[in-house]
């Protein structure tokens, strides 16, 4: 690799790793001593690097350089000295010289133990999000921007409270006990859950940049499944919804990076690995009792990968998806439970169904009862489609009703 | 938005149904369910098996029970939000329990701690 691509690929591997193994070390009141001197160490190596050209072994390089600044600064910083280093997690006595463990082991288990930290309910979803992917996955301040569509001012100052929450909170960057599991899993598999969603449904036109998002989120679920004890069926059934998912990345989007719909797809763009690595995590799934809301999304995920039209199929999703709104109302899966209900027991039927919604806000209800309604009454049907025009945000969104509104015109 | 809970009084399903009836009505069940759930109206909800129940009366007299022939046992219940109990009437009428002759489902107002009950 050059050394113009080498940086920033280490940049995003290895910051996050030297960040997280620091803020480890130093306790999350210092977080921003780690990122600095995981900063540093990369200022370093570009100044070291362009000079003497690159090291044989650069990630060896980057943390014989991160542990030196590591040390360097705490000997140089009086009050951290005084203060921190007695208390810090790995050195037995304060005349002992710290030990920075950059292990794969020590860096793996330091992930998972931030990931619990960041995941906390105190902090709001999409500032969680943005932790994760600046301090677990290594993203530039302007890609995080770009992938909530925001700008760079707003992402600091969501990040600047994350941190002052987190250092707030005294949270600890450790394991739960082994009695917590469950239930600290549970928001930890909430962010992941959003944070691929992020990066899947993103308006953001940038499609290297969403998929990155969605394999980051993909790689932190993995963190979890490989270690025995996170490693549960809710985790496995999250990582099968997610490789469905992603099967149809290549499928989705055209060279402009714009959305690419289901129905135009073209199938021999699915990704079949991703497919069975998604039916694999689903059997892994299975294992014990415990249901998840996830479980049910898979299931219905999984047919998503098969682009058949058989009665069975559509019983079956909206099995799932009455399954998935007992255990979780969401106004989506409401939606997409009844065009599902719609397919079983007829459009009739599902008008009947889909009108007992009532979500007038969402321009998805139209899109629906347009739907439902073509082919029985082509007038309501541009009516709604009209609703849901008005009511639609994006461009994309407003090209595919405005498709609809003149295909029901023509026909 | 009040709770109201819906209880299903019925024979026992295993002993007039094949399994195959069983499992169309539980198909109808959580289509009936989910329907209520895709209006976000949905509390909770369970099954309540015949099988191992016990009576325990005056005394700590304890008997098997409480089913003979009778179509008056409670099978089951979910509990839903609605504006009112002619709302949570109009959800029951769709159970599928009501398909048997002589089951019910009594709609019954929850108590909350509002200093009205």
């Amino acid at each position: 690799m050059e050394q113009k691509e080498l940086i920033p690929h280490l940049f995003r591997t290895e910051f996050s790793k030297i960040t997280t193994v620091l803020s480890k070390l130093f306790g999350i009141k210092h977080i921003e001593i780690a990122e600095d001197i995981a900063g540093d160490t990369f200022l370093s190596a570009f100044e070291t690097w362009s000079f003497k050209g690159i090291p044989e072994n650069p990630t060896a390089w980057l943390y014989t350089v991160a542990k030196n600044k590591a040390k360097n600064y705490l000997q140089r910083n009086q009050t951290f000295r005084e203060k921190v280093a007695p208390h810090l997690s790995y050195t037995s006595s304060p005349s002992q010289e710290i030990e920075v463990d950059l292990s794969d082991r020590n860096i793996t288990d330091s992930q998972l133990q931030m990931l619990f930290a960041i995941c906390h309910p105190s902090i709001s979803a999409e500032a969680q999000i943005a932790l994760a992917l600046r301090i677990l996955c290594g993203f530039g301040i302007d890609e995080i921007a770009a992938a909530f569509l925001t700008n760079k001012e707003t992402i600091n100052k969501r990040l600047f409270r994350a941190k002052e929450k987190l250092k707030q909170e005294k949270m600890p960057i450790e394991f739960p006990g082994e009695a917590e599991i469950d239930k600290r899993l549970e928001p930890v598999l909430r962010t992941l859950y959003l944070f691929f969603n992020e990066g899947y449904y993103s308006e953001s036109h940038d499609a290297i940049l969403r998929k990155d998002l969605c394999l980051e989120a993909m790689r932190l679920t993995y963190l979890l499944i490989e270690n025995d004890r996170t490693d549960q069926p809710a985790v496995n059934a999250l990582f099968a919804l997610m490789c469905f998912h992603s099967s149809r990345f290549d499928a989705r989007t055209n060279e402009n990076g714009e959305i690419i719909l289901y129905q135009e797809q073209d199938e021999t763009l699915w990704n079949q690995e991703l497919i069975t690595r998604g039916i694999y995590f689903m059997k892994e799934a299975a294992r014990g009792s415990e249901i998840s809301k996830y479980h049910w999304e898979a299931g219905i995920a999984y047919w998503l990968t098969v682009k058949t039209d058989t009665k069975e199929k559509w019983e079956d999703v909206l099995q799932l998806y009455n399954r998935l709104l007992i255990t979780e109302y969401s106004p989506i899966a409401a939606l997409n439970r009844t065009y599902a209900f719609s397919k079983v027991y007829g459009k009739a039927a599902g008008i009947t169904e889909a009108e007992k919604l009532n979500l007038t806000n969402n321009h998805f209800y139209y899109t629906l009862l347009g739907e439902l309604y073509t082919g029985i009454d082509d007038t309501r049907a541009k009516i709604n489609f009209e609703n849901a025009l008005s009511l639609a945000k994006t461009k994309t969104d407003k090209q595919v009703i405005q498709a609809k509104i003149d295909k029901t015109m023509g026909g | 938005m009040k709770e109201f809970i819906l209880i299903f009084r019925h024979e026992d399903g295993h002993k007039v149904a094949s399994p195959e009836q069983i499992q169309i009505w539980m198909q109808q069940t959580r289509d009936w369910m989910g329907g209520i759930a895709a209006q976000n109206k949905l509390v909770g909800g369970n099954g309540l098996p015949f099988d191992e129940a016990k009576v325990v009366g005056h005394n700590n007299l304890v008997t098997n029970g409480p089913f003979g022939e009778i179509k008056e046992t409670i099978g089951g219940y979910i509990i839903v939000k609605a504006d009112a109990i002619d709302e949570a009437v109009e959800f029951a009428k769709g159970c599928p329990v009501l398909q048997g002759e002589g089951n019910t489902v009594e709609v019954r107002k929850i108590a909350k701690g509002d200093g009205l009950h």
